[in-house]
C-alpha cells in the first residue's frame, strides 16, 4: 500500500461522488430528446443540488432522529461503496476488506435505513414506499448476488478489482457464454434497483404509484438534496459495477502508472456516455409493470444469473 | 308499465331535443320513477329551486333521459314540509344530487345518505344559500366540519387517503381507499372542494350574459355548457339559427372533443408509464389549440358560442389550412393508435383495468363515454340529434369490455369519428349571418338545452325571470353521473393503478362541484 493508491482510492469516490448528478442529467437529456422534448440543461442536477442546499430544511413534527441522520447514512454508504468499486484503477486497498458480498451489503443498509426513515413520519405513502422498496429489494439482492457469483466462480475471488485483473491479463475470456446471461440479468437488477421504467417511475407526481419516491416525500431541502444525490451515486455505483464485469478495458491496472488513471477517467466517461443512452432507449420503450409483475420481473432476472452458473459449471466440466 | 299521467299531464319541453314536462304530487312522482326506470331510462339531473316568492313552495325536477326523448318530473312540496320521495331505491346515482340540493335549498329526500355534500363547512348548516331570502353577499366564518368515510374493519385492513390536494396540477377531491396490502377494497370519494356557488351566481346575470358563466362551469367542456345554455334560452324564445351559426358551433363542439380525447390519450399512457405517449399526445393538442387561436381567436374557444350565433366567422382562406390539419392529425392519430396497440407493456397494463361491466354501468346510471365503454350504446349526437347533427349522422363508438383499454380505444374511434365530422362540416360549410340576437324571454319559462360534450351529456335548465334576467340556471355536467362509477370499477385492483383508472374517466371536478 503506498501513498498513491490511498490517494486513486480516495480519488474515485470523489470522482464518484462528483460525476454523478451528471450521468443523471445525462439520462434525462437522452429522454427527453427520444420523447420529442426540449431537454434540460447536461448540469441540471447541480443547480437542483444548489437550490435545496440553500434552503431551510422543513421537518415533520413527530420526526425521530433516525429521520434527520438518514440522508447521511445513505449518502455516506453510497460514497463508501463508490470507494470500492474498480471503476478507474484496480489499485484499491481497501478492497482487500470490503469485497463484493460487502458491497451488496452496504447497499441493503442504505436501503434499510430509507426504509425506517420513510415509515419514521407515520404517513401512507412513505409506508407504503417502503414496503414496496422492500419487496423489491429482497427480489433483487440474491439477483445482484447470482450475477456476482458468476465471476467470482470463473476467477476465483469475490474481491471486484481481483476479477478485474482476471479478465484483462486473461485476453479472450470475454467469450464466456456465461456471462452473456449474467449482463442481462444485470441490467434487469440495475433497472430495479435504481427506480428505473419498468418497475418504478422517477418521473411521476402520482403518490400511490410511486416506490422510491414516495420514501422522500417528507424530506426537503439539504435532506433531500443528499437523498437526491445519494440516488444519482447508486446509479453510477451499478453503472461502475457493471463496466467492471463485463466491459472492463480502460480500467489502469496496479501496475500501470499515473497516467493510465487519466485513460481510464476518459474511458470511463465514454462507458457512462453510451450507458446513460442505452437506460434512456430502455425507460422510452417500456411502460411501467403493474407492481405484481415485479416479482416476475426480477425471478427473471435471477433464473438468467443462475443459468449463468449452469453453463459455466457445464462448460467447464 | 307505463303509467297514463306519463303522457295525459305532460305538457312540451322547451328544449333542443325532443321532450315533455310532468307536473307530479309524490305519488307520482314515485310512480313516474319507478316507470321510467322499467323504461331503462337514465337519471339525466335532480335540482331544486325556491319558489316560495310565488306560491309558498319548493320545486324539485328531475330530467329523466329516454333513448328518444327527455322527460321532466316537476313535483312542488309546501314550504313547511319540504320533503320529497327519494330516487335513491330505483336511480342510485340520484344519492349525491340529493344530498347536494339538501346543501343548497334544505329540502331533503325521505330517504338515502343524510351526509353533506357540497357544504364543507363554507356555510353553517342551517343556512341554505341557494334560498332566495340569503343574499350571496353573506360571509360566514370557515368551519371544519368532520366528514364520516364509511369505515372498513378486518385484520390488515388500512387506509390511503389521496388529496383533496394532489400532487400533479389538477383539482382538489378526496379518495378514501380501504386496502388490504396493494389490493383496495373500497373507494369512497369525497368532491365538491371546489363549489363556487354557480347556480346562485347565475342569478345576477341578465339572460344574454349569461352563457359567458356557464361556459365556465367547466373549463374543458366550455362549448358544451355554452352551446347547452344558449339551447335553452333559444328554445324558450323561439330563436332559429342560421345554418352557417349551427355548423360552427358544431365544428367548435368536435374540436373541443378532440382536444380533450387527444390530451386524455396521452395523460393516460403516462400513468402507465409511457411518457412517449404523453409528449407525442400534448404535441398534437398543443397544434390544435393554436390553430384554434389562430382560426377563433380563443384556444379553449371560450365565448365562441353566444346566444343566436356564434362570436365569430371562419374565413374562406382558413379553411384549406384547417383540412390540412386535420389530414395531418388523423395520419398522426393513426400512427399513435398502433404504436399504442402494439406496445406488449402499455397493453399489458390497460387490459382488465378498472373494469365495469354493462349490467353494473346500467344499475349505476352510467352516462357518456364511461357509459359507452361498458356497452351502453347512447350518444345523444346519434340518438337525439339536434342541429346540425341529424344531417352530419355521426357513426356511434361503443364497446363492451368496459376497462381501462375499452376507454382508450374509444376515444381513438371518437377522434377519428370527430375529425371526419369536421371534414364533412368545413366541405359543406352554409352561408348565412353569424348571429341574430334572440329577443327577451317572457317571465317564468323553463328551457332545457341538451348537448352531448366530450365527457358525456351536458345540460343546462334555464328559468327565466322578469326584465331579462334569470331566475334559476342549473348547469349539471356528466361527472356526476360518472364519478360513483370509478368507486366500483377500482373495486379489486391494486392501488398503483388507481391513477390509470380515475385519468381513464378523467371526470370533471369543477364541472360536478358546481
Amino acid at each position: 500500500m503506498n501513498a498513491l493508491a490511498l490517494l486513486s482510492q480516495l480519488g474515485g469516490a470523489v470522482l464518484a461522488v462528483a460525476l454523478a448528478p451528471v450521468l443523471a442529467g445525462w439520462v434525462a437529456q437522452c429522454r427527453a430528446w427520444l420523447q420529442n422534448r426540449s431537454a434540460p440543461p447536461l448540469l441540471q442536477p447541480y443547480r437542483s443540488l444548489r437550490k435545496l442546499f440553500r434552503k431551510d430544511a422543513a421537518l415533520a413534527t413527530y420526526a425521530s432522529p433516525l429521520f434527520r441522520a438518514t440522508p447521511y447514512v445513505v449518502f455516506g454508504t453510497m460514497a463508501m461503496a463508490a470507494a470500492i468499486i474498480p471503476s478507474v484503477t484496480t489499485d484499491l486497498p481497501m478492497a482487500r476488506v470490503a469485497d463484493a458480498i460487502a458491497l451488496v451489503g452496504l447497499f441493503a443498509t442504505a436501503r434499510v435505513f430509507m426504509a425506517l426513515a420513510a415509515m419514521d413520519i407515520g404517513t401512507v405513502f412513505g409506508s407504503m414506499g417502503a414496503r414496496r422498496e422492500m419487496m423489491i429489494g429482497f427480489l433483487a439482492e440474491p439477483a445482484l448476488l447470482m450475477v456476482l457469483f458468476n465471476a467470482f466462480l470463473m476467477f476465483g475471488s469475490t474481491a471486484l478489482p481481483t476479477v478485474v485483473e482476471d479478465i484483462l491479463n486473461t485476453k479472450g475470456l470475454m467469450l464466456q457464454p456465461s456471462l452473456a446471461f449474467a449482463g442481462v440479468a444485470f441490467v434487469m437488477v440495475l433497472l430495479a434497483e435504481n427506480a428505473r421504467i419498468p418497475i418504478d417511475n422517477p418521473a411521476t407526481h402520482l403518490e400511490v404509484t410511486m416506490i422510491h419516491e414516495a420514501m422522500l416525500l417528507e424530506y426537503s431541502a439539504r435532506h433531500l438534496a443528499l437523498m437526491e444525490w445519494a440516488s444519482w451515486l447508486k446509479l453510477f455505483n451499478y453503472a461502475c459495477i457493471g463496466f467492471a464485469l463485463f466491459v472492463p478495458w480502460g480500467i489502469a491496472l496496479h501496475a500501470n502508472g499515473p497516467l493510465a488513471l487519466l485513460f481510464a477517467v476518459a474511458w470511463l466517461a465514454a462507458k457512462l456516455v453510451v450507458a446513460g443512452a442505452v437506460l434512456a432507449v430502455i425507460e422510452t420503450v417500456s411502460a411501467k409493470l403493474r407492481i405484481f409483475r415485479a416479482p416476475e420481473f426480477l425471478s427473471m432476472a435471477f433464473l438468467l444469473a443462475v443459468l449463468g452458473l449452469l453453463v459455466h459449471l457445464l462448460l467447464q466440466s | 308499465m307505463w303509467p297514463d299521467f306519463l303522457d295525459s299531464e305532460s305538457v312540451p319541453l322547451r328544449s333542443n331535443v325532443a321532450g315533455c314536462r310532468v307536473l307530479a304530487d309524490a305519488h307520482h312522482w314515485t310512480a313516474a320513477a319507478d316507470a321510467l326506470r322499467e323504461a331503462g331510462a337514465s337519471l339525466l339531473s335532480l335540482w331544486g329551486s325556491d319558489d316560495r316568492d310565488v306560491d309558498r313552495c319548493f320545486r324539485i325536477r328531475a330530467a329523466y333521459l329516454l333513448p328518444d326523448r327527455v322527460l321532466v318530473i316537476e313535483h312542488a312540496m309546501p314550504a313547511e314540509r319540504a320533503v320529497y320521495p327519494s330516487l335513491v331505491p330505483g336511480f342510485p346515482v340520484a344519492d349525491r344530487m340529493q344530498r347536494a340540493v339538501h346543501d343548497l335549498l334544505g329540502i331533503r329526500a325521505d330517504g338515502g345518505d343524510t351526509r353533506p355534500w357540497l357544504r364543507h363547512g363554507g356555510w353553517p348548516e342551517k343556512v341554505f344559500p341557494l334560498r332566495r331570502d340569503v343574499s350571496s353577499a353573506q360571509t360566514y366564518p370557515i368551519v371544519s366540519v368532520p366528514y364520516p368515510f364509511v369505515p372498513v374493519i378486518g385484520e390488515g385492513v388500512h387506509e390511503v387517503a389521496v388529496g383533496p390536494v394532489h400532487a400533479g396540477v389538477i383539482e382538489p377531491g378526496r379518495f378514501h381507499i380501504s386496502v388490504v396490502g396493494e389490493k383496495a377494497l373500497r373507494l369512497e370519494e369525497r368532491l365538491g372542494y371546489t363549489h363556487k356557488g354557480v347556480a346562485k351566481r347565475f342569478e345576477s346575470f341578465a339572460q344574454r350574459d349569461g352563457h359567458r358563466l356557464a361556459a365556465r362551469v367547466s373549463g374543458d367542456s366550455t362549448v358544451a355548457f355554452g352551446w347547452a345554455y344558449c339551447a335553452a334560452l333559444e328554445s324558450i324564445t323561439a330563436t332559429t339559427l342560421s345554418p352557417r351559426a349551427v355548423a360552427l358551433r358544431a365544428l367548435a363542439l368536435e374540436r373541443e372533443r378532440i382536444a380533450n380525447h387527444l390530451g386524455d390519450l396521452g395523460a393516460i399512457g403516462n400513468d402507465a408509464g409511457f411518457g412517449f405517449g404523453l409528449t407525442q399526445f400534448s404535441s398534437l393538442k398543443e397544434q390544435l389549440l393554436r390553430h384554434n387561436s389562430e382560426v377563433f381567436g380563443q384556444r379553449y374557444l371560450f365565448d365562441f358560442v353566444v346566444p343566436g350565433g356564434v362570436a365569430c366567422d371562419l374565413s374562406v382562406r382558413a379553411i384549406p389550412t384547417l383540412l390540412d390539419k386535420i389530414a395531418m392529425l388523423e395520419r398522426a392519430v393513426h400512427e399513435l393508435r398502433s404504436i399504442y396497440a402494439n406496445h406488449e407493456g402499455l397493453q399489458d397494463r390497460f387490459l382488465g383495468a378498472g373494469r365495469l361491466t354493462p349490467d353494473q354501468a346500467q344499475t349505476l346510471g352510467a352516462i357518456g363515454l364511461a357509459a359507452r365503454a361498458s356497452g351502453i350504446a347512447r350518444d345523444l349526437r346519434v340518438d337525439q340529434p339536434w342541429t346540425p347533427y341529424d344531417n352530419l349522422a355521426p357513426v356511434l363508438a361503443t364497446r363492451t369490455e368496459g376497462d381501462v383499454a375499452a376507454r382508450v380505444q374509444l376515444r381513438f374511434d371518437e377522434t377519428l369519428e370527430s375529425l371526419r365530422l369536421c371534414r364533412q362540416l368545413l366541405d359543406t360549410l352554409p352561408q348565412g349571418e353569424l348571429c341574430a340576437e334572440p329577443p327577451m324571454a317572457p317571465a317564468g319559462q323553463l328551457g332545457l338545452g341538451l348537448i352531448e360534450g366530450w365527457r358525456g351529456p351536458v345540460m343546462v335548465a334555464l328559468e327565466t325571470g322578469p326584465e331579462g334576467r334569470i331566475r334559476r340556471c342549473h348547469p349539471h355536467d356528466p361527472s356526476w353521473q360518472n364519478w360513483p362509477l370509478i368507486e366500483v370499477a377500482l373495486l379489486g385492483n391494486i392501488v398503483p393503478d388507481f391513477p390509470l383508472i380515475n385519468k381513464s374517466f378523467n371526470l370533471s371536478y369543477s364541472g360536478h362541484d358546481g
